[in-house]
Parts: C-alpha cells; sequence; structure tokens
C-alpha cells in the first residue's frame, strides 16, 4: 500500500521531469531533467524489486546507477559547448 | 523481543527509509519545476539524487530478503554517493560555460569569475594560454 502510494509519487515526478526537457530554456537544464528522469527510474525499480518480490531488479538498479553517472557527465560535455 | 516483533520492526523502518526517501526525491522534482534559474536546479536534483536515492536504497536493502540483495543494494548506494556530485559539479561547470543566465537576485563578487569575460569566447576555458 505504501509502496504504491511510493510508485505514484515517483510518476508525478518523472512527469516534472519530462516537463523540464520539454520547456528547458537552457541545456544544462535538460541535463538536469534527464538526471532526475534517471533518479527516478532507479527508485522505481527498487521499490517495484519490493512490490513484485523481484531480487533480480537489484541488479538493474547498481548497473544504472553506474549508467547514470555517464550518461550525465556526457550529456554535461555536450551542453557546455552552449547553444547552437 | 521476539522475532515476529523484530521482524516488525524492520519492515516499520524500511517502509520509513523508502517513504523519506520518495519525499525527498519529489521536493527535488518541485524544486526543478519552480526554481528560477539552472544553478539553482542543480541544487535541487544533486540533493534528490544523493539523499532520496540513497535512502530508497537503504530502505529497499532493511525491506530486501536475502543477503545477495542487500550487498548489491549497499554497493549501488556506495557508488551513488560517489558520483552525484561528480555529475552535479559537472552539470554547474557545463552551464556556467554555456552562459546560462543567473537569476538576478544572485549576489556575487565581481572579477572573481574567469568566465565573466566577455571578450574571452570559450568561456575561460583557455585563461592559461591567452598572453
Amino acid at each position: 500500500m505504501i509502496l504504491d502510494a511510493a510508485l505514484v509519487v515517483l510518476a508525478v515526478a518523472a512527469v516534472v521531469a519530462t516537463v523540464r526537457v520539454v520547456v528547458g530554456p537552457t541545456d544544462a537544464d535538460r541535463v538536469l531533467a534527464v538526471d532526475l528522469g534517471f533518479v527516478v527510474l532507479l527508485a522505481a525499480l527498487a521499490v517495484l524489486a519490493l512490490r513484485l518480490g523481484a531480487p533480480a531488479l537489484l541488479d538493474l538498479v547498481l548497473v544504472g546507477t553506474l549508467v547514470g553517472f555517464l550518461a550525465t557527465v556526457a550529456l554535461a560535455r555536450l551542453a557546455a559547448r552552449g547553444p547552437g | 523481543m521476539t522475532g515476529a516483533t523484530t521482524a516488525g520492526a524492520l519492515g516499520v523502518v524500511g517502509q520509513l527509509l523508502v517513504v523519506l526517501g520518495v519525499a525527498l526525491i519529489a521536493v527535488g522534482a518541485l524544486g526543478l519545476l519552480r526554481l528560477p534559474d539552472a544553478y539553482l536546479r542543480a541544487n535541487a536534483v544533486t540533493k534528490a539524487a544523493a539523499l532520496g536515492l540513497v535512502l530508497v536504497l537503504l530502505g529497499t536493502a532493511v525491506l530486501a530478503p536475502g543477503l545477495d540483495a542487500v550487498v548489491v543494494l549497499l554497493v549501488a548506494t556506495a557508488l551513488q554517493l560517489f558520483t552525484v556530485p561528480v555529475a552535479g559539479y559537472a552539470v554547474g561547470a557545463a552551464a556556467r560555460r554555456a552562459r546560462a543566465p543567473m537569476d538576478p537576485r544572485t549576489q556575487r563578487e565581481e572579477g572573481t569569475d574567469p568566465t565573466d569575460d566577455p571578450e574571452d569566447p570559450d568561456g575561460g576555458r583557455a585563461v592559461e594560454t591567452r598572453p
């Protein structure tokens, strides 16, 4: 029950991150929004692993933390070039 | 304390950690939506990523059955704590290089930031190599 509510809150946070990706206004904002979206995905995976009783999803969380870090740093390098 | 009450107390602690973490992520999302410039939004997002996700993962580690899951979650927690500050710094530096505008209420000391120079097209990146 509590886990279901947590999933709903995470879904709202994912929608907020999507809105920030669309409106920007700078590329750094979009990188931040993608970062938050990844965090929401990882938290949802951890909660779903409990909810569904599927511990295999926790390995995905471990890999996702590393991939999310690399994605954020790579996107930040792209955003550093400025508009255009 | 019997085994059943210990398990019940652990369940409460785990659920409390998960709820606190999700609440922190929600606050981070609120900050991403409402704060006025990219630097302040970076503040909100990195706090959500570091503290919120770490609390969710620790709560999951308390609730999860089996030692394997706990070890995987603790490794993921440690990695998250080490990588979030680096990623946050990278995004902040990128915003500065790309000259993302600051909120007009930001108080800064003039002349202390090499990226302030309007003559310098690459935003202070090559400041040491200039004559």
